[in-house]
Order: structure tokens, then sequence, then C-alpha cells
């Protein structure tokens, strides 16, 4: 590996202006959401075409130069943070909405397109595309399928995976394959979903076939309010085992709700312990029907307060608040940690008091926003980076909250990834076994690993080494619980 | 019904990779083309049975791959759930494993997914008679490659499933069939453009010069819906009979493939007749056309067809060479030894 002359050739490889190499602006792509994390790479490449990114990746092969992929770098797991000795590939530059079919229901996207302008593109004809990151004004949708990303709608729309049809991949080598297709099903194996939530680490995706939805006929969104969060979780677990399934179930606790409500001015009831956003979406009878029944399923489980949106502002507003909650509650403190646990959906209220309790035992306090309809917290821990201390406190507590996930039969994460910021928690949740499966599928792809190196799958020695401390601690976290 | 073989099955595994003889996997055999014949020892994953979780509130049930689906329905419907993915029930043998393993899905595939849309997690044996479990008991996790959607349709080329995780939903309350004369292409153009509209619609296909629909959902959304489609009658209960394969149409003599095609492409001018499903997007043709011409009409429709009885050669469409290689790649990741299943999918895997 010689950085000098890969960068003279890539000079030649690319236009100037694709080529960011200066010291003075590459910290510009040293972290991605995940600010605590940070590295400047040697270059950043921005790739315009297909072509370009296949160049790229086969002289990056011939160099041994490691290719960490980056969209719109809001990814909160450190996906996108940079290699020392390797290339930032962004493919930021790829843009372009390449065919939206109204009648096959598909939109053909470069990775660089941003998750909202699909929706905003399939309006006119009545379509949209279902998966709703609250990050998805800025965030792309070749960072939605690394990221196999969710959002508020994917209880009953599902995630980025079951709305995907089909992907173009360049492989380390440079080789191009098209996988999935625009038939339900392809000859051969289920690629598309192995590649989704794949983190960058097997393939860079260069093109993106969508599955876009009709536009619901009418929509309305419930708020309640709760004066425990036990009553809250309670009110979720009614509401699906009545057989219904909103569009979106939503919940926020206080400290959450008061950000929330500082930030956007959506009138939350800010007294609330906890409050549930509950939407339906249907035909007007249909949405009558269960908005009457839903609302007597919250009164019975305590609602203190029920509100209707009543126009479209309203209700846009009471999503704006929860779709902003992180940069909200980012406000109440210097810095803020996302975490990112999913947990069976009746584990909520035990989980809930679980967090509580670490955050008296760290002395940070902690904002929690769910995904509540499918059991995916994100607790949002405060702190201050410059009190000595308080990021490793930070993280300590973010780490205890993955552990209990995963003791209740749960994961590490939900929808934000593993990145480098959970690759130690994943020795909690698979074992040796798997991960050798898994460091086997990425040699299948990417036998030189120089895609995304470090990020997403530990090394197996580091579980070894990580599960040797904590014998030596004589403890594994929470030894009250069954184990899964 | 509580039966868990693990131990035996892992042995079984175990025995055949230390002496390196392959593994023919089967299930309740009901499947009519599991693909192509294996030659091996038999395993059999009928005995293997029983829920091992099921909590109604929580949407998912985890249970033993050789579990009849019928048995599964039947626990669901008692808890006013389903199968999303509908599995099509070929006999009272049929087993959820074999479902999953041929990622067979039912009526309402485009609206309410395949099977692969519904897995959430599942234990598999490896090739090396390893046991290993991926995904999980929840509804969203990423941590680690999703293993278990690529083991969905592998046919058992990548693992013995043991147990899977799925998810389910409420089955709907309320469910109507319309129907209306029509022809094929007519039927293609409206069955998409229906598609495009939000209607619950959880069937659409077409046979005998008639266009079926089904709704389904709460009583209110169905009956708007019905006066919005006020031009169909009302139709016949179909669906079970053509996801099972046991309508009269199935019974023709020529030979039968299934093809999944974009499902906007129009009906190529071959001989044999089709019956259209999944609102245009699976189409079985009985046709005494050859197979490279049916692998050639389903590869210009933008997908691919699998033989399905009668006839001979291969039953899978060929994959483009950089594809199989990395198939043979993964193959090799799973089964190093080449034991499961061998040749069921392809030759070379
Ligand atoms: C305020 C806020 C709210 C958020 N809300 C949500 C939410 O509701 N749901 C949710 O799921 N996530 C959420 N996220 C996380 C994040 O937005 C998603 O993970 C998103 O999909 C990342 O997209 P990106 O374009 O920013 O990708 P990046 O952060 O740039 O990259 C993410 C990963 O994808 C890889 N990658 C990017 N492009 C490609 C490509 N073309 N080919 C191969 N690999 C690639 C990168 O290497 C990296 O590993 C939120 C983030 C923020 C900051």
């Amino acid at each position: 590996m010689n950085p000098a002359s890969f960068l003279a050739e890539l000079r030649e490889l690319l236009p100037a202006d694709a080529i960011v190499s200066r010291q003075s602006t590459l910290p510009a792509w040293e972290c991605d959401g995940l600010s605590a994390m940070k590295r400047v790479p040697l270059a950043v490449v921005l790739p315009t075409a297909e072509s370009e990114v296949q160049a790229v990746l086969r002289l990056c092969l011939r160099h041994g130069i490691p290719v960490v992929p980056r969209g719109a770098g809001t990814g909160l797991s450190g996906g996108a943070l940079p290699h020392e000795q390797g290339i930032v590939l962004s493919l930021a530059r790829m843009k372009s909405i390449l065919e939206l079919n109204p009648l096959l229901r598909t939109a053909r996207v470069q990775p660089g397109v941003r998750n909202l302008s699909v929706s905003q593109a399939a309006r006119p004809w009545g379509l949209y595309y279902a998966p709703d990151p609250s990050s998805q004004i800025a965030c792309t949708i070749g960072g939605n399928v690394a990221e196999n990303s969710g959002g508020v709608h994917c209880l009953k729309y599902g995630l980025t995976v079951h709305n995907i049809q089909s992907l173009r991949l360049v492989c380390m080598d440079g080789e191009i394959l098209t996988l999935g297709g625009t038939s339900p099903d392809s000859a051969g194996y289920d690629l598309t979903a192995l590649l989704t939530g794949s983190e960058g680490l097997l393939g860079i995706v260069t093109e993106v076939t969508l599955r876009l939805l009709p536009l619901p006929e009418h929509t309305r969104l419930v708020m309640a309010a709760f004066n425990s969060t036990h009553q809250a979780a309670d009110a979720v677990s009614r509401i699906i085992a009545a057989g219904i399934i909103p569009a979106g179930l939503e919940m926020m606790d206080n400290p959450a709700i008061r950000a929330a409500e500082d930030f956007v001015h959506a009138g939350y009831p800010v007294d609330a312990s906890a409050i549930l956003l509950c939407e339906v979406d249907g035909a007007m009878a249909e949405v009558e029907a269960r908005t009457s029944q839903i609302d007597s399923l919250l009164r019975d489980s305590g609602a203190s307060h029920i509100r209707h949106a009543e126009t479209e502002e309203q209700r846009n507003l009471l999503w704006k608040g929860r779709k902003s909650a992180f940069p909200a509650v980012g406000r109440l403190a210097p810095d803020y940690y996302c975490m990112d646990g999913s947990i069976p959906r009746r584990k909520l209220a035990e989980v809930l008091d679980g967090i509580e309790q670490l955050s008296r035992q760290y002395g940070l306090a902690v904002a929690n926003v769910f995904h509540a309809g499918d059991g995916n917290l994100h607790p949002l821990i405060l702190y201050d980076a410059n009190q000595p201390g308080e990021l490793e406190r930070a993280e300590s507590f973010g780490a205890d909250i993955l552990a209990l996930s995963v003791a209740v039969g749960g994961s590490i994460t939900g929808e934000h990834g593993v990145g480098l910021e959970k690759i130690d928690q994943m020795c909690l949740q698979y074992q040796a076994d798997e991960m050798a499966c898994f460091h086997a599928i990425k040699r299948a792809f990417d036998p030189a690993g120089l895609l995304n190196p470090g990020k997403a799958i530990p090394e197996l020695h580091r579980c070894a080494e990580l599960s040797a401390m904590h014998v030596h601690q004589g403890q594994v976290p929470f030894p009250g619980l069954e184990r899964f | 019904m509580d039966n868990d073989l693990s131990v035996d099955l892992q042995d079984q595994v175990q025995r055949a990779a230390s002496a390196g003889y392959a593994l023919a996997i089967c299930g309740g055999g009901s499947q009519p083309q599991p693909g192509n014949p294996v030659q091996g020892e038999t395993v059999n994953l009928t005995g293997h049975t029983g829920v091992i979780d099921y909590a109604p509130e929580e949407l998912i049930i985890t249970v033993r791959s050789g579990t009849p689906l019928t048995a599964i329905s039947a626990l669901l419907a008692q808890h006013g759930q389903m199968l999303a993915f509908e599995p099509p029930i070929f006999s009272a043998a049929s087993t959820i494993g074999g479902a999953i393993a041929c990622n067979r899905s039912g009526a309402a595939r485009p609206w309410a997914g395949a099977a692969r849309d519904s897995v959430l997690g599942c234990q598999i044996l490896d090739g090396c008679g390893q046991r290993l479990n991926f995904g999980g008991q929840v509804m969203k996790n990423v941590a680690g490659y999703d293993v278990s959607r690529l083991m969905c349709g592998a046919h058992g080329t990548l693992g013995i499933l043991l147990s899977v995780s799925l998810k389910v939903l409420p089955i709907p309350p309320e469910s109507v069939t319309l129907a209306r004369t029509c022809g094929a292409d007519e039927a293609i153009n409206t069955m998409n453009q229906l598609c495009g509209k939000p209607l619950p619609l959880t069937g659409a296909a077409w046979l005998d010069n008639q266009l079926h629909l089904r709704l389904g959902g709460s009583p209110e959304s169905v009956r708007q819906a019905m006066h919005q489609l006020s031009e169909y009658d009302r139709g016949p209960d179909i669906w079970s009979a053509i996801s099972n394969l046991q309508h009269p149409f199935f019974d023709r003599q020529a030979p039968l493939w299934r093809l999944a095609v974009t499902p906007t492409s129009g009906l190529p001018p071959v001989p044999g007749d089709w019956l259209i499903d999944w609102a245009g997007g699976q189409r079985w043709l009985s046709s005494p056309a050859d197979a490279n011409t049916i692998r050639q009409i389903a590869s210009e429709a933008g997908g691919h067809a699998q033989r399905w009885h009668a006839g001979d050669g291969p039953v899978f469409q060929p994959l483009p060479a950089g594809l199989l290689a990395l198939h043979r790649r993964l193959k090799h990741v799973f089964d190093p030894l080449g034991i499961l299943n061998p040749g069921r999918l392809y030759a070379e895997l």
C-alpha cells in the first residue's frame, strides 16, 4: 500500500472535483451521526456514475486501500466512520431518480437519492415510498438499504427490506451484479435480503428499485396522554391484542415530550408521563371505526387525555415533534447518545424500569422515544462530553441498556445498525459459530476484506477477550434474568 | 405434537459430514415441485414438531420446522391470527419448514409479502452439523447479516431449518371475492391499475376469461371498496384452490410452468393456457412449448420460470455466471462439503 501512488492513479481516473484530499477539507467527513467517533480518511471520493465506482474499487483492490461507503452520513452507529488509511466513497452525487413507473409502482433510483424525495416524486401518481426514517429529509436510499432502516410507519408497512425489489451492486473486484428484479421473486438465493442491512461490508449499492404504495385515502392521528409509562405500554398491547395494526404507534416519555414541545410547540401535554401517537389510515368509514375503537382501548388503559389531530397541519405538527425528538432532546444537554435496543413488546414496562434504574446508577438523565408498536426503543442518554469521564459513563450506560435488551430476548439494534459503536455488544447476541459464519459470508463477497473493515462483525478474538473479562469480574449483567 | 428432534438431527448431519455422504432433506413430502431430485440419505423432519413460543399480543410465533401448516393455522385462528403469507397447503402433511425453504406464498403475496417477508429468525443445522441461530424473536433486528431470509427459497441447500420465528397478523374480519368477465391483457392492466389505488386487495387473479378480486379487511373498508368496484359481481372463493394447485386448471396434460415476471408484462404468444395470479406477478402456464422457449419468455418478461410438472430438464432458471459463482461461494460458507440437498437447486450447488 503506497498512498501517494494510489492518489496519483486515482487522479487519473476521476475528474479533480471528485476527489478531496486536502487536510483542511477532509474533516467534513470525519464522522457520521455518531459524532463521538471521529477519524480523518486518506481521501474522499465522490463518483457520479457506476463506472467510476467500479474503477475506484478496482484501483483500491490493487493497492489494498480500505473503502468506507457513505450516503448522507446520518447513520447513528459509526457505519460511515472513515478508515485512516482508506477512502470514503461518497455516493451523495449519484442522486438521480432514474425511472418512476406508476403502473408498476416502482421507482428506480441511484443510491444518493434522499428518502423523502422519492415520496415527493411519486405523489402526483398517488403513490409514496413507505419506510420513513425520522432522518428522511437527509438520509439516502443507499444508506437505508445498508442499514435496513425503519420509520414510524414500519409496523404496518414494513422495513426497507420489505420495500425494495432489486439492487445493483458493485463488488470489491469491480464485478457488477443485479440482485432481485421487478418480478415477485428471482431465481436462486434471496441476495437482496442478504444485502439489506449489510452495512456496506459486502458491496457498493449503485441502484435500487423501490416498491411504491398507494397513498392512503384518509389518515387520522390520535394522541393519548398517560400518567405512567406502564399504562402507555399496556395500551400498546391492548391495541395490538384487539387485532388492530395501526399505521404507526409511537411513544415518548416525559423528558422527550417536554423537549419536543419546546422544539416544535405541537401542544403535547407536558405534564404527562408518556404519550402515545397512534395513526390509523384507510377508507373514511374504516378510519372512523378504528379510531373510536382505539379511543375506548386507550381510555380502558387509563389515558388521562385523548386528542385527535383535526387538520393535516395538526397531524404533521404532532409527527414533526416525534420525528425531531432526537435534535429536540439534544438541546437538553450538551450531548446525547441515542440507543436502539429492540425488545419483545411485552417486556416494555420491565425494560423501562431497568433503564430508569440504570439512569440513577450512572447519574445521567435519559429521555425515551420508541417505536412502541414494534418494540424498538431509542433511549437518549444525556451527557456533557466536556466533563471528564461523562462520555465513558454514557457509553457504559448505553452498553448496559443493550445487554438488558438482549437479556429479555431482544436485539442490540432494531434499525441503526452495529457499525463500530455496537461491535462489542455483538458478542452478547451471537455465539462464536454464528460470528464465524458472518465472517465467511463477508469473505464470499470481499475476500480482501477492504469494504468497511472493522465494522458490524467483531473479530472472534475480541469476543473471547470480552467474555474473559466478564468471567474475571465474576458476574454477567442482569444475573437475575433468564438467558436466551 | 411437541417433539424436539434437534439432537438426533444434529447427530445425523454430523455423521454424514464426517463420512462425507449426501443428505436429502424431507418435510411432509407434499410439495408438488420440491426441486431437482436429490440422491442421499433422507433427513426426515416430520417428527420435529411443536410450537416453541407463541404470544398472540407479540404477533410472533416460533415453531419447529416439521410442524404441519394445518396445525399452525388452527392454533393461530383460535387467536384470530394467521400467517400473513398464506402458505399453500398442498396436503395435511405440508410443513412450515417446507413452506419457508421453498418460499411458498399464497394469494395475498403482492400486498402481505412473501414467506420471506414474515420470517424474523431461525435456527438451522449447517452442513457441518453446527446449530446456528440467526435473527430473533422480535419485530426488528438488524444485528448481523440477514441469514434467516437467505434461507427462504434456498431449498435446504444452505441449512436444515430446525425452527423459525414468524410475524403473524390478525385475520381480516371480512373477505369477499368479486369477479367480472374480461380478457387477459385487460385483466393485467386492470390489476396493476387497482394495485395503485388504496383498496383493501388481498387477491387478484385471472383465469377462464374471468378477473377475480379478493377484498379483505374490516367490514367498513370492504364495504366501501365493493361500492367503488360496483361493476363487479360476487365471485366464487377460488383462492385456496389456486394456491394449493387444486383448481381444475392444474389438471391439464401439457407441462406446467410457474413464471414469476414483471406484473405489468403482457402475455407472450406461446401455445398453451394461462392462469394469472398475484396481480400479474405469478403466472401458471400449461404449454407444450419447449423449455428454452419458456425460459426465454420469462426472462424477457423480467423474471424466471420453474418447471412444475411433466416435461423434463432442470427445474430452475439458470443463473448468469457471476451470480452462480457467488451462489457457489455462499453454498461453501454454509455447507463446505456439499452434503445438504446437493443439486436440488442447481447442479453446481
Ligand atoms: C435525527 C436522526 C433520526 C434518525 N431516525 C431514524 C429512524 O427513524 N429510523 C432509522 O432506521 N434510522 C434513523 N436514523 C439513522 C440513519 O438516518 C439511517 O441509518 C439512514 O439509513 C442512514 O442513511 P445515510 O444516507 O445517512 O447513510 P450513512 O450514514 O452515510 O451510511 C450508513 C451505512 O450505510 C453504508 N452505505 C451508505 N451508502 C451505501 C451504498 N450506496 N452502498 C453500500 N453501503 C452504503 C455506510 O458505509 C454505512 O455503513 C436517524 C438518524 C438521525 C441523525
